[in-house]
Parts: C-alpha cells; structure tokens; sequence
C-alpha cells in the first residue's frame, strides 16, 4: 500500500510502501478546540486577542489535519509574499483566523490560530504606507 | 561573512534587504515561536530587534565530528536560521570561512580586538586534556586557544553534547580526557545547546534571544535554556498517552509498534531526557525520532554513550525497577525545582559582572 509522503519529501523520488500512517490520538486536539471557544467568548465579551501556536503542541501523526479539518473554511482567504509566503485564512468559525507562514524555499516556518476579528498582518504597517507614499512622489516626480 | 554594514542594527539590515515592514512582523512572529515565547512577544522582539546592533560571534571547533554545525546549516537556504546569521556578524568559524591560515587566524584576532569584552564565542566539540596535541588550530592546543578567546568573549555559548558535558570523547574510558567547557572556564556565562546533534533552532533561538533581549535565557541546573530544555521528551510526547494506559510496543515489529504505542520497553530514554524534539520536530519539521518508529537515545544529556545501551529499558539500567523510576522522577521534580531557583538567581543580563 502506498502512503502520502511529508510534503518536505516531495523532492526525493522515492515512493513509500508499507502500512498507512497511524492516526494517533494525544487528546489534545478537543483541548485546543475548548480553548478557541473560551478565546472567542472573550473576544466577544471584551474584545481580547488570542494565538495558539501550533508548533508549540505535541501533536501526533494526523492530529493537526483533523484539527484544521474540523475548523474549516470560512469567507476571507488573503496571501502575501514577504521573506516566503504567507496564508491568512478564516476558519468556518468567524473570528478564528489561521495564519500560515513559509519561506522562499516554500518550507513552513509557522502555523497560528489567532482569534481576533482582523488579524494584524491584514493590516497594511505605516512604516509601508510612508515607504510607499515616498515611491508614489518619486514616480510623480516629485 | 564581511559584506554587510557592520554599523546596521538587525531592523536596518532586513530592510536593506527589501524586506517591508510586514514581512519583519512575520519574521518576528516565527521568532517568537522560535525562542519558545507566547505569539503576543512578537510586537516586543519588533521593537528590540530595530534597536539591536549585530553582535559579532566567533565560533571554535574542537573535538567534534562537524554534525553540529552539519545540523545548523542542513536546511535550505534562505531559513530563519539563514536570517539569523545574516543578523550577526559571523567572523570567524573555521569549517564554513573561506579564508585559511594566517589569514583566517588574522580575522578571528581582528574581531576578538574590536569587539573584546563584545563578541558571543560558541564552541562545538570537547576539549582534550591528556595530550595538548590531540587537537590544535594553527598549531595552538584547544584548551589554550580556549581559554584565550574566551577572556574577551560576553558569553559562551556551548553547543552540542562534547561542548556542553564532554559528549562521545569523554565515553568510557575516555581516552584523550576530553572535558567540557564548563569543566575549564568558570569565569563566564555559559549557556549549554546541548543533542547529538543539538536542534538547529534551540542554536538560533538562543543566540536570537541573547541578541533581542541583551540577556541570558533561563537557564536549567545543567545550564540548557529551559525554553527547550524545560521538559522531558516524555512529557512533550504524543505516544505518552499509551505510557500512561499501560499500551506498550514490546518488540520494533508488533502490533504495538505499528498501533504507534510507547517505546519504553524497547529502551527509549524519553522519560529522563531534556529536550523540545517531539514539539520542534527534525528535517523541516517532517518528525523526530518517536515518531519515526524508534526510541529517544538521551543524546542531550550528560554522559548519555555511557548508559548501558540504546535499546535496554530504563527499567532495567541503572534507574532500577518500574517502581524506582517513579521515585526517581518524583526526586528529580524537587532536585530541578531547586537547580530551577538557582539558576533564576543567578540569571542577569548578560555583561554584568564582567572584567
């Protein structure tokens, strides 16, 4: 039987025969899930901000594809291209945003769950705004 | 190594790069998930890392086998450890310079002078006793260039097993009296990064978080920053639930084994190792050794060659019975949470205290 192998194997031309990947289940994945409905009911309640840091849980084999699977999709899909690529999505559940980073080999540096009604990066910085304004002139002439 | 503006601070040399602002937030997001600290740090490493002027790092081999530095630059190029090294003044380290001899020692003598008291020493590999020539860089034993780099160095950071506790030289019967650096120097912060090989990103979060902040991370009894050294492999394990219902893989092929139950009685050391591996994970985040079928070898703790063999249970070495290790475990809660006290008392910002 064949498995799908690590997308940071897709380079190597070799094929992996065996039993599939086992689905093992830590617990953590209800936990997390119980933790999003707290952070939105703050943010509901007060307006407070809160991320999960996916690279920081001890997640087995399978564990945060069911997660994220369970979150789904929402409305508002946004990527941009800054040191590598970046997805900002919202999950089925608006407020519950996932923030994926890469870098320019395409290798994932970071996975976030943020509850927020719009997360910061969406935000265009002002230290942009002013760079890009100071183009606008030079392109105007002035 | 050389061609960027030594004078930029880290924000101004990003920018430089054509990096934008948002692009920054982003590396400063991963950062922190980088150094082991809570998302919300990300505006702060922002605000540090515009002001931070990149310190200069000189970097001495000893007796090593190179797989620490392999480990570091093992990934391809450009990563966060790549942005990193772009975010330091690198200026010296004998395996990745170009320059040698006269020349390559000129450049570690030049940055030693300009930045004496200034510059971060990291060092790979153990350091040979029994014979100064066991190992010598342009003809000076390691134990003397050591400690001659080391009066001018901020800090020293120690990396990989042979640096931090002696590593495989100093396995039984330890021929050549290899030592660690903490064995030699005692006048100094010294961080321990320690794994066969270390992590890459426990290499880089360090040297970012001593670079960000200006201080010493919180430091274990054995002198390992406890944002990746603060648990057990055991504790950050996604098999330990089968640990704890008793569901083990008594031989690499059984059902168990594929069930991915726990690897304890076919030796794993996970229990009695300090390290982030199950969370961190290896190459580009595909696994780590658990996870791959085969049990944790201890090769971040001191001495760990010597434990009796990779595949014996602990409960069958030197830790005594089941029931022993419970005890022991419970001991080492209180013994860490004392070394933890300590270590907190002694933490300061790094350059205080120095000559």
């Amino acid at each position: 039987m064949r498995t799908e192998a690590h997308p940071a194997l897709a380079g190597i031309p070799l094929v992996v025969e065996g039993t599939p990947m086992v689905q093992v289940d830590s617990g953590n994945v209800p936990l997390l899930l119980h933790e999003l409905r707290h952070a939105l009911e703050r943010l509901l309640k007060d307006g407070s901000t809160h991320i999960i840091d996916l690279r920081a849980i001890p997640l087995g084999p399978g564990e945060e594809e069911r997660l994220l699977e369970t979150l789904g999709t929402g409305e508002v899909r946004a990527e941009f291209t800054s040191l590598g690529r970046s997805v900002i999505e919202e999950s089925a559940y608006p407020g519950l945003w996932r923030v994926t980073h890469w870098n320019t080999a395409d290798e994932m540096t970071g996975r976030f769950l943020e509850v927020t009604f719009t997360p910061a990066l969406l935000s265009s910085p002002p230290e942009d705004v002013s760079a890009g304004l100071d183009r606008l002139k030079t392109d105007l002439g002035g | 190594m050389g061609t960027l503006n030594l004078s930029a601070t880290v924000g101004e040399q990003l920018r430089a790069q054509g990096v934008s602002r948002r692009g920054f937030m982003k590396f400063c997001s991963t950062m922190a998930s980088v150094m082991a600290l809570a998302p919300a740090f990300a505006p702060r490493i922002a605000a540090a890392l515009d002001k931070a002027k990149r310190p200069s790092v000189i970097w001495l081999p000893f007796q090593e086998c190179t797989g620490c530095t392999e480990s570091l630059t093992r990934s391809h190029a450009p990563t966060i450890e790549n942005l990193i090294f772009d975010a330091i003044s690198l200026d010296y380290h004998e395996t990745l310079q170009a320059a040698a001899g006269h020349q390559a020692e000129g450049a570690r003598q030049k940055a030693m002078q300009d930045n004496w008291g200034e510059y971060f020493l990291a060092v790979d590999g153990s350091i040979p006793l029994a014979n100064k020539g066991y190992s010598t860089i342009g003809g000076v034993s390691n134990v003397d260039l050591l400690q001659q780099v080391a009066k001018g160095a901020k800090a020293i950071i120690a990396i990989g097993t042979c640096a931090s506790f002696g590593g495989l030289p100093k396995a039984s019967p330890n021929p050549t009296g290899a030592v660690s650096v903490s064995d030699l120097i005692k006048d100094k912060p010294i961080i321990n990064i320690s794994g066969c090989p270390p992590i890459p990103i426990a290499i880089t979060g360090v040297l970012a978080q001593v670079l960000t902040f200006g201080q010493l991370p919180e430091l274990d009894h054995y002198g390992r920053p406890k944002a990746f050294y603060g648990q057990t492999i055991h504790d950050r394990c996604y098999r330990r639930p089968f640990y704890e219902r008793g569901q083990f893989a008594e031989t690499f092929d059984d059902e168990g084994a594929k069930q991915g139950w726990c690897l304890f009685k076919l030796g794993c050391k996970g229990p009695v190792t300090y390290n982030s591996c199950p969370t961190t994970k290896w190459n580009m985040g595909v696994s780590f050794p658990i996870e791959s079928g085969h049990g944790c070898i201890g090769c971040s703790e001191p001495d760990f060659w010597d434990w009796q063999g990779v595949y014996r249970p602990l409960s069958t070495t030197r830790w005594g019975g089941y029931g022993a290790l419970g005890v022991a475990a419970a001991a080492g809660v209180a013994v860490g949470a004392v070394a933890a006290l300590a270590a907190r008392r002694k933490q300061r910002p790094v350059g205080e205290d120095q000559p």
